[in-house]
């Protein structure tokens, strides 16, 4: 018994230039709206830029954009929809506001099933809104998605930043190259993360402060992308 | 039509085997497709009709179907996903993403969407015949 679909995975990322996954060890450092933001100002540069969100149980990235009524177009495989200039794909447009709770063995499988089916167009950069932790998706993406680069979110916090660690640990074990770490939400002068990073062998991409106006901009993407977030986050976009 | 993109699958990975296996003019080849997943046989027989490379024209494909088996984790409860019991809507996205069953199926003895697909997920490549 063999499952096709592993086999044409390759074939369907192929007319994508480079394919980056926003990740972190820990939840809620913004990995959504960095990886969103990121995905906008790469497409506003003028790339052709898609978005993918991974984050199959606790998905965020559509309510950031504020999507509505939009389905992938099926058509010998499913094509996503352009949503604010960015070729879009999530599980929400199959489960809509359900709560879905899978284990690791259907995370692989829908992961498996989205990458199999889904029809990208040439894009010079896909984005992707991973999970936190190192569990199934970040193994799954490793081992479907060789030549994916990873960026890494954090937070000032060392609860955040010793994930973080445990993650590039994994990462550079596997020698599966990492982009960057972005510290988000930073809301002191202090360097520690900065250093820690760069003792790691890892660039230090960019500091982001913390934003009160981002709140207000989400399901906006064009008052988004006039956040204080967005500039920031445009520095990194440069950087990658 | 997102048979066209399961079939492509088949295709290649039968492919694939066929090579490694040396297998100059492939015969017959076994597919199980999942109830689950509710693939289009018409189209998804037509799909491989027209993508099937030389090697495969005198491939017979032998195309069953696998029942849908759920069994619940919290209470033991074993059960068979049935189509006809889901609104429109609901049947396309599970044919889309099997795994989005877990929105909107939960275990009719105890309601826990915490239940495991036993057998009859989507589309399986069980083996392929030819001729060295």
């Amino acid at each position: 018994m063999a499952d096709p679909r592993i086999s044409v995975i390759t074939g369907r990322l192929k007319s994508i230039r480079r394919i980056l996954a926003v990740s972190s060890g820990k939840g809620g450092v913004g990995k959504s709206l960095v990886a969103t933001t990121l995905a906008l100002s790469l497409a506003n540069r003028g790339c052709k830029v898609g978005l993918l969100d991974l984050d199959f149980t606790s998905p965020s990235t559509h309510i950031i954009l504020g999507i509505k009524d939009v389905q992938p177009t099926e058509e010998k495989g499913l094509i996503p929809p352009e949503v604010e200039g960015l070729e879009y794909m999530s599980l929400v447009y199959y489960v809509g506001d359900n709560p879905t709770p899978l284990r690791g063995v259907d995370t692989s499988n829908a992961l498996i099933e989205l990458l199999a089916v889904t029809l990208w167009g040439n894009l010079d950069y896909l984005v992707i809104d991973m999970p936190p932790g190192i569990g199934d998706a970040i193994l799954d993406l490793i081992r479907l998605i060789p030549q994916g680069e990873f960026l890494i979110v954090t937070t000032s916090s060392q609860l955040a930043f010793e994930t973080v660690k445990k993650q590039i640990c994994l990462l550079q074990e596997l020698k599966v190259p990492i982009v960057g770490i972005v510290e988000n939400m930073k809301m002191t002068k202090a360097k520690d993360v900065q250093r820690q990073t760069e003792e790691l062998g890892v660039k230090f991409l960019a500091e982001i402060p913390f934003d009160s106006t981002v709140e207000a901009a989400i399901g906006d993407s064009q008052r988004l992308l006039g956040t204080k977030l967005a500039k920031n986050v445009g520095e990194v976009a440069q950087a990658v | 039509m997102h048979e066209w993109a399961l079939a492509e699958a088949v295709i290649t990975t039968a492919q694939n085997i066929a090579k490694k296996e040396g297998l100059k003019q492939v015969t017959e080849v076994f597919v199980k497709i999942g109830e689950l997943q509710q693939v289009e046989r018409p189209i998804f027989r037509f799909a491989i009709q027209q993508m099937k490379p030389a090697n495969f024209q005198k491939a017979k494909f032998h195309i069953s179907t696998a029942k849908t088996n759920l069994k619940c984790r919290v209470c033991g409860n074993t059960w068979q996903f049935k189509k006809a019991k889901l609104d429109k809507e609901t049947a396309e996205a599970i044919h889309f993403v099997p795994e989005v069953v877990h929105a909107y199926i939960k275990c009719p003895k105890c309601g826990s969407p915490d239940f495991e697909i036993i057998q009859g997920r989507g589309v399986w490549l069980e083996t392929i015949r030819g001729e060295k």
